[in-house]
């Protein structure tokens, strides 16, 4: 299975492995890692489950979509390389994916 | 009209046609009666007409995944004042107010990014130790065994003494914050906080010279991180015109003061109807983490929020035509058991409790989402660290209206 490194903002990081077709955000969730907060459950309505994804990575997660982008463009501590991870889908391809968490959710 | 009159809800909610069942009727909420009405809503009309009410026709939306729907869908439910705004009564169009909530993209996302600063993880770090010394400063001056009113006492004085410290408004006139708000919302009526629409302008006006006189003094000097000078000083609202910058300030206060307010009351009552919740609390106050949305969720501060459709648009099985006013009622997608469990129950410790609709979602949710739980947290902290228990001693009073779900006396007591 496709693995995800999620890297908290003091530092820590999780690793786990993820099931093509689950987004990034449900892996979060499902192992409990925290710094993800996801408060509308991946309808890409809240901005809480907020990363910044790995330059290396950045091209193969595709780009935002415009419902996306507002809700981005709102949050205090985005970054050029900020991504929602509720919109960011698991896939073979993205297998070995690092994402860091922001210093908050809001 | 605000004298409580018996009303039997539970019979009128349940044997009135579906066509003419109005959910939208302010007393509904003052008795505390709306349950019954969005549970058959919920039930037999996930998306409903109202033909008739005292706002005129309207959309009642009342489920979870619709409500979440309506959210996504602002390029055709539109927030914008122009259309009605964003709540259910539709004002005299020459009296609406501009503000970022009642705007669309792309006017909304520019100043709305203008505001989002102020609650940014490092300016909100800033505003604990504050919060904290006011809510202690509070606590402290409460009596013991004797019953007073805890909206007025606590939920008030802390939410307000934390507006005058974002505005950096002077402290001492800081009651002016909450009578500006509690005059924003309120309906006309006779006999009531205003009587119609002359005054509540001239409450406004008197609001927006004393405004106008901290802006001057702040545009002319260095940007400090108070919402006045940031408002004065970002590129977004420097040229804001009066009635514009009048518009954001009733934004912040009503935003920022009612809605703690209410919740802050809630708490208290909660806990006081599920003394069970209450004894886990005691045993473990690290459950403030999850309580504090959970408070947030079963009080709904705002019960609804409006749209006003600009286009054609299904949902839930019906065609709402351009033009409609829609209704996203809050109070009941929080209670729908197909998105949350065990909805009518207050239960502190749920494993994810943020999922509640209090705050909207989507491009408009709220800015102040995190400012708001802070809040809460810090008080109810310094309040277990004190006070056992604050024993409600009598029938919670509300307030008569379909938008702020409010909590106006709550008597109690504090043993000891
Ligand atoms: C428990 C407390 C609160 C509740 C329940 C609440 C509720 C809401 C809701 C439902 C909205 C969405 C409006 C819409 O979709 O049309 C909103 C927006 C907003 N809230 Fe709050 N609020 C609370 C506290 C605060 C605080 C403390 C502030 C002040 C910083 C604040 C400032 C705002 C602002 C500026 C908006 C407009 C956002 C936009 O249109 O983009 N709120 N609030
Ligand atoms: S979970 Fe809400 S936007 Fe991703």
């Amino acid at each position: 299975m496709p693995q995800v490194t999620y890297i908290e903002h003091s530092g820590t990081e999780h690793r786990i492995e993820l099931e093509a077709g689950k987004s990034v955000m449900q892996g979060a969730i499902d192992n409990g890692i925290p710094g993800i907060d996801a408060d509308c459950g991946g309808e890409c309505a809240c901005a809480t489950c907020h990363v910044y994804v790995d330059e290396a990575w950045l091209a193969k997660c595709g780009t935002a979509g415009e419902q996306e982008a507002s809700m981005l463009s709102f949050a205090a501590t985005a970054e050029p390389n900020s991504r929602l991870s509720c919109q960011i889908t698991m896939s073979p391809e993205l297998d070995g994916l690092v994402v860091r968490m922001p210093e908050a959710q809001h | 009209m605000n004298a409580p009159v018996d009303l039997d809800h539970a019979r009128i909610a349940a044997t009135t046609p579906l066509d003419r069942l109005d959910p939208s009727n302010p007393a509904i909420f003052r008795d505390d009666a709306w349950q019954p009405y969005f549970a058959r809503l919920r039930r037999e009309a996930p998306v409903h007409y109202t033909a008739e009410s005292m706002f005129g026709p309207f959309w009642s939306v009342s489920t979870y995944k619709e409500i979440m729907q309506c959210e996504l869908a602002h390029k055709v439910l539109s927030s914008d004042s122009l259309h009605g705004g964003i709540t259910i009564r539709d004002r005299d169009k020459s009296l609406r107010l501009p503000m970022f909530i009642a705007m669309d993209p792309p006017q909304h996302d520019e100043q709305r990014k203008v505001v989002q600063p102020i609650v940014a993880p490092a300016n909100l770090a800033k505003l604990e130790h504050m919060i904290r010394e006011r809510a202690i400063s509070i606590l402290e001056g409460l009596p013991r065994n004797e019953t007073f009113n805890w909206v007025d006492r606590v939920s008030i004085e802390l939410t307000v003494s934390m507006l005058a410290t974002l505005f950096d408004f002077p402290q001492e006139e800081r009651r002016k914050l909450s009578h500006w708000s509690d005059c924003a919302t309120a309906l006309p009526m006779p006999g009531g906080l205003i009587e119609n629409e002359e005054q509540r302008e001239a409450v406004f006006a008197e609001m927006l010279g004393a405004f106008m006189k901290l802006w001057n003094e702040r545009v002319n000097a260095e940007p400090r991180p108070d919402l006045i000078s940031m408002l004065a000083h970002g590129e977004a609202t420097r040229n804001m015109t009066p009635r514009e910058f009048m518009g954001n300030l009733i934004l912040l206060i009503v935003g920022g003061n009612d809605t703690t307010r209410n919740s802050i009351s809630g708490g208290v009552l909660f806990l006081n109807e599920n003394p069970a919740e209450y004894d886990k609390l005691r045993a473990n106050p690290a459950l403030i983490e999850t309580m504090v949305p959970e408070i947030i969720r079963y009080q709904t501060p705002l019960a609804h929020m409006r749209r006003t459709a600009t286009a054609d648009f299904e949902i839930g099985g019906k065609t709402i035509r351009a033009g409609d006013k829609v209704i996203m009622w809050y109070i009941s997608g929080n209670r729908d058991e197909a998105a949350i469990d065990q909805p009518d129950r207050f239960i502190i410790d749920r494993p994810r409790p943020r999922g509640h609709l209090s705050f909207g979602f989507g491009i408009h949710r709220c800015v102040g989402n995190r400012l708001a739980e802070l809040q809460l947290k810090i008080l109810w902290e310094e309040i277990l660290k004190r006070f056992p228990k604050i024993e409600v001693v009598g029938p919670a009073e509300r307030t008569y209206s379909a938008f702020v779900h409010g909590i106006t006396n709550l008597p109690v007591r504090i043993p000891g």
